[in-house]
Order: C-alpha cells, then structure tokens, then sequence
C-alpha cells in the first residue's frame, strides 16, 4: 500500500468518512479545528451530514440526538471543549448510544494552553460527567494509530452501545506523517432496532432515556452497565510492550511521550541498561493486569512514569497495578514542554541506581 | 339527540376544568363519589340536556372522557 | 352510535403524572392530535426536556428521545438533520427552553432547523417547586423570590416567541393558550400549521403555549386560569408572532 502524508487533525476526519461516519457536530477549539474543518469539506460530499454547533455542549447534544436515531456520530474538541461535552457524555452513557469522540489534548487547567497535554487522562478515564459511566479510550501514539483507531472506534462504540473516545496529546494532532490506509478489523454488529427512527410498522415505541426514576430499576440499569463495562474490561484492553522481557526499568507512558521513550531506550539500551517500556493502548480499560504481571517479574526493579502533566494522572492507575511491589518514579511536564529523551535517561538511571 | 358521554373517573383529578366549558353547565364534580386517586370526579348531572360538543372532552388534560352520539 | 370525542390515538394509555388542572395533559393531546390527522405519527420523532414534561416520552405514542436540561433543540439538530423527511418535534417548557437550554433554541431558530418546538410557558419551575422562570412575571411569588420578581433583581420576564421571530430561520412562531375551547381550537390550529410548515421544509416554527401551574402558583385550576388570563396574556400576548408566507420561506 502507498504511503500518504497527512495531517493527524485531517487523517483522523477522513478516517471516519471511511468508517462510515454518518455525521459530524463540532465547534472550533485549537489544536482540533481542522478536524471539523476537513469534515464540512468532505463529510457532506460522502452522503453525511456536518453541522457547526454554537457551543461543544450543543455539539455533544446533536451527537446524542442522530446516535440515538441511529447514526454512526462524532464529535472532536480539545480540552477546555471536552469537559463542555461532559454532561451529553454522562447522558449517552446513560441511553447507551454509540458515538466516537475525539481529544485533541491541550494543556490545563482552564484556557492553559494551546500547546499538547495528556492532563485530561482523569477526565476520560474516570469520567467527567456524572454517575457511574465509562467511557472505552483509545490512545494513539502516531499519526497512523491514530487514523487505525478511529476506525475501529465506530465499531466499538456500535458494539457496545456505549461512547469511545480517541485520546491524543495535541502534536499527534497537528503532526503530518506517512500514513497507510489499510482495513481495519471489521465487527459483526447487530442492527440498531432500537433506534428512534420512527415508529412506522413497529408495534412500539423506541425511546433514547437516561432517566430511572425506581430506584430498583435505576439500579439495575446501572448494574447493567457494569456488566458492559466488564466485558469491555475484559475483551477490549490493548497495551503494547517493548523490550520489556528482560527490562529492569519499566518506562510507563502513552501517545506522544511513549514514542520519545523508544529513543530513550534506545540509548539506555546501547549503554548496556536494560530499560523497556509499557504502552497503554486503551486508557481504560488500563492494562492493569499486564502491568501487574510485569512488577511481578524478579528482573523488574522500578517503574518510571513519564506524561505531559506536572502531577501525573496516568501514575495512578501505574500504581493500582503495581500494587507497591516496585518503586514508581514519575517524570512530567505540563504547558506544551515536552518530557525528553536526555530526562528519561536520566531518570530511569536514577530508578535503577535507587534499587541496586 | 342521544349522547353518551363516558368518564375513566378512576383517572379524573377534578381539577374542574370540564366543568367551566360546559354549554349546558351539566358537567359538575360528583361530591358523593372519592375515586381511587383520592379526587372527587367529574361527571354529567343530566345527560338528556348533552348536545355531545365534546368541550367537557376536548379541555380534559387527562383525557379520560369520551362522548359518542346517536 | 358514532365517536365524537375519545382519546387521541396519538397518546399512549399511560396515566398522566401532571397535577390537577395542569395544561400540560392539553398542550399533550393537541400535539398528539395533530400529529394523527397530519398522517405523521409514524414518522414522527419526539423530544422532551427536563423539567415537569420530562415524561413525555411515556406518554407521546410516537419515538422519543428524553434530552438533558434545555438541549432538546440541539438534539432535535442531530435528529432532523440525519433524518430529514421525518416530523421532528421538541417539547419544552420555560425553565428548559428559556433559560438553561436559551442558546440551543437561539441557534436552532438561526439556523432555520427544520423542526417544530412546543414551548409550554408557565411562568415557573414547576418540577423543582415553584423557583424564578425568566419567564416568571414582575411581581410574581416564586420559591426564590419570595416576595414577588422585581425587575432590579432579575430584570423584565423574557418573552421568547417575540425575540426568536428576529431571526430569519424561524418562519413562524405563534403564542396561544388553552383556557377555553375556542382557544383550544387555534391553539391546535396553531400546532397543525407548525408541523404543516415544517414538512414543507419552510424552516423552524414555534408555538408558545401559556399553561397554568396551579399547584406551584397556589391556585385552585379555576383560578389559575384567571390569572393566566389577567396576567399572562397581558404581558405575553396571544397570537401570531411572525409568520412567512411559504413562498417567501427558503425551502429546501
């Protein structure tokens, strides 16, 4: 297949043109716009529908009406635009719609900066909006993963009536790199008979509600979910791992620092230190029982956790899995800094010193 | 003309409303009856007056009444 | 024997929660009226708010999707615009539409959104127990403002039938009430033509109804309805707000 050189923003609005995206509701927010700008362009020309909203919590909102008419629908900001989608993103989870959003990460808080974070990994992974949802995330590292995941994302989402975001710090966004198109594994999906799409020969109606106002019912609604979100947890988790086989420092990090991290191995490695680094692929579900099994291993000495954020949020879930057995060390910039290859060196050097 | 106006009145809140749009004011709240709500329903005080208009029917916000001619 | 009058088939037979004398079961089955003498209760797709119709989904024998609070119109968008040739409808009451949710109706008005929204004003919050409405009037006991709504506090109530015809989307936007038959009547007619206009493809339509809560207003239903009349019509006025001849409108 001949390689394309395509914008991250641009490649993942295409992406879901070619995933059968039926509509797209967004609003401007740096470092996203091109996505909603690629898709008024385009979206409509392939049969579907682009509308721009007057705010992300509109956007989100349309979202929830056309999935829960039975659409493939999506919606991409950035930051301060995702925590706006809050409240539709709680309610889709409620009405178990499917539909892709997408984060282009900026950093925070507040109008932080227009430069690329991975502050919002609490926000995603645990849920900005209210109750007991989750929300399967995905987390590109590249340009290519990224057009790969959004892809899949429809059908995840279909799969499980329930929303799937694609998490990436904003350089995967703004970033142009040769991409492949190629196929993405395809699911069986079952047909959305319970869409409003009007009654017509049905002998019911088809109602999109998050609302239980029996407490029992409410609570076996939400035991429901639950159960969704096991299978999620247990079918859905991808990670990647590499040199970690014999690693004695783990390095933990997704999207744009795991990528400087192989340069960082790399060095360690050519100085003779065995260093290997853990990728969460779905930040949730987090691949805590791969990461459990690696603080497990005798040859495993420390973690190192490097994200775009000054407090770290990703280490948390570094921590649950890790269980205390091995120290994790955290290594982190916020503002747009990016963590480099000379640091992770260094800290990872530090780790092991710390052990030895 | 032979009307017959039919009230569910276990779902009538006699909120009264009937009875103001009532051209031959023979709709009224049967105070003798308490329904299972706890209301005292409406009902039609003499049914041979009923020109079948529907009025008592159409303001009905719980639509629970019928009225049919012959 | 013939049927002169029954209950819409256009409802389902699920009991009505609204309290005594509430318009709200009226504005309900003139909805649903219009919508089987139009032929599109199959077609139709429904969205209600939050706020004391949030159970409309029950109760309309239509597809309904319940929205959060205020976001009907943007949700309506997503539906309408995937599903054009459907009759997409909102149904929303004052707290929802004109306050929490007045930018999503602002912008589906601009945008000549190709739906009807039923706008039931009652000049408060009726589920959450009588608070200020920006539609609650000058004067006017509410839970959070006790004493009356004073214009220094919380400004001139909004009339949004009036502020939503400014803009060139809305085609048509009309303010009734169903105190009487007669009102009754053109408030029905009123809702027919909405839907009418909309399946024409004539742009976006408004009804504002003004409707009663006597139980947050601390009337008997009778009594309600008189001051509706006293004080409601006379600061919202009842009639056609803005209407576009159909070969004036941009249809699409």
């Amino acid at each position: 297949m001949e390689k394309e050189l395509w914008k991250g923003n641009e490649a993942i609005a295409e992406a879901a043109i070619r995933a059968g995206c039926d509509c797209f509701f967004g609003y401007p927010i740096t470092p996203q716009s091109e996505v909603p700008e690629y898709m008024s362009a385009h979206l409509p020309k392939a049969g579907g529908v682009f509308v721009q909203s007057e705010s992300e919590v509109a956007a989100i909102n349309m979202v929830y009406g056309a999935a829960g008419a039975g659409m493939r629908a999506m919606t991409s900001s950035s930051s301060p635009g995702i925590s706006l989608k809050q409240e539709g993103i709680s309610y889709i989870a409620g009405a178990e719609l499917p539909c892709v959003i997408v984060n282009c990460m900026r950093g925070g808080p507040g109008l932080g900066t227009i430069q690329p974070g991975q502050g919002d990994y609490y926000q995603a992974t645990r849920g900005g909006g209210n109750g007991d949802y989750r929300t399967l995330v995905l987390s590109p590292s590249n340009v290519q993963e990224a057009v790969d995941y959004v892809q899949e994302a429809f059908d995840i989402a279909d799969q499980y009536r329930n929303p799937v975001m694609v998490v990436m710090d904003g350089l995967i966004g703004q970033m142009m790199e040769p991409i492949e198109w190629h196929e993405v594994p395809k699911r069986d999906l079952a047909p959305k008979d319970w869409a409003t799409t009007g009654r017509k020969d049905r002998d019911h109606n088809n109602i999109i509600n998050s609302l239980y106002m029996d407490p029992e019912e409410c609570d076996r609604h939400n035991d429901h979910l639950a159960e969704k979100y096991a299978a999620m947890e247990k079918n859905e988790v991808r990670w990647s791992e590499t040199d970690c086989d014999d690693a004695e420092v783990v390095i933990t990090a997704y999207g744009t620092p795991a990528r400087i991290a192989l340069t960082a191995i790399e060095t360690l490695r050519s100085e003779g230190l065995k260093v290997g680094l853990f990728r969460p692929i779905t930040l949730w579900p987090f691949p805590e029982e791969a990461l459990r099994k690696l603080a497990k291993s005798d040859h495993v000495k420390a973690f190192v956790d490097v994200e775009m954020s000054s407090t770290g949020q990703m280490i948390d879930d570094v921590r649950l899995a890790v269980e205390g057995r091995k120290p994790v060390h955290y290594l982190g910039h916020a503002g747009g800094v990016m963590p480099t290859v000379e640091e992770m060196v260094e800290a990872a050097k530090k780790a092991l010193k710390e052990v030895k | 003309m032979t009307a017959k106006v039919t009230f569910n009145s276990d779902r009538c809140k006699g909120c009264e409303l009937c009875t103001t749009v009532c051209p031959k004011h023979i709709v009224a709240i049967d105070q003798t009856v308490i329904n299972r709500k706890g209301y005292h329903p409406a009902h039609v005080t003499d049914i041979t007056q009923c020109i079948a208009c529907a009025s008592c029917a159409k303001i009905c916000p719980d639509s629970i009444i019928t009225v049919e001619k012959f | 024997m013939a049927i002169v009058y029954e209950k819409s088939k256009g409802l389902t037979d699920v009991e009505l929660h609204y309290c005594p004398g509430c318009n709200h079961g009226i504005i309900h089955k003139l909805v649903a009226e219009s919508l089987v003498e139009l032929g599109l209760l199959d077609d139709a797709i429904g969205v209600c708010p939050v706020g004391c119709s949030v159970f409309a989904y029950k109760y309309f024998n239509c597809d309904m999707q319940e929205a959060a609070h205020g976001r009907a119109p943007a949700v309506a968008t997503g539906i309408k615009r995937t599903h054009p040739h459907q009759a997409v409808f909102t149904y929303q009451g004052d707290g929802d539409l004109a306050s929490i949710g007045a930018a999503e109706i602002v912008h589906a008005a601009m945008r000549g959104e190709k739906f009807t929204t039923i706008f039931v004003n009652n000049a408060i919050y009726g589920m959450t127990g009588g608070q200020m409405a920006p539609t609650t009037l000058i004067g006017q006991k509410a839970t959070t403002c006790q004493t009356g709504r004073t214009k220094e506090q919380a400004g001139m109530p909004i009339r949004m039938a009036e502020m939503l015809s400014t803009l060139d989307g809305c085609v048509y936007a009309e303010r009734v009430c169903v105190t009487d038959i007669a009102n009754i009547n053109k408030a029905k007619k009123a809702i027919k033509k909405a839907f009418q206009k909309q399946m024409n493809g004539e742009g976006f339509t408004f009804i504002e109804v003004l409707s009663t809560c006597p139980t947050n207003w601390g009337m008997t239903p009778l009594k309600a309805v008189d001051w509706l009349k006293d004080n409601m019509i006379p600061y919202y006025p009842l009639g056609v707000i803005k209407e576009v001849a159909p070969e004036n409108a941009e249809v699409k």
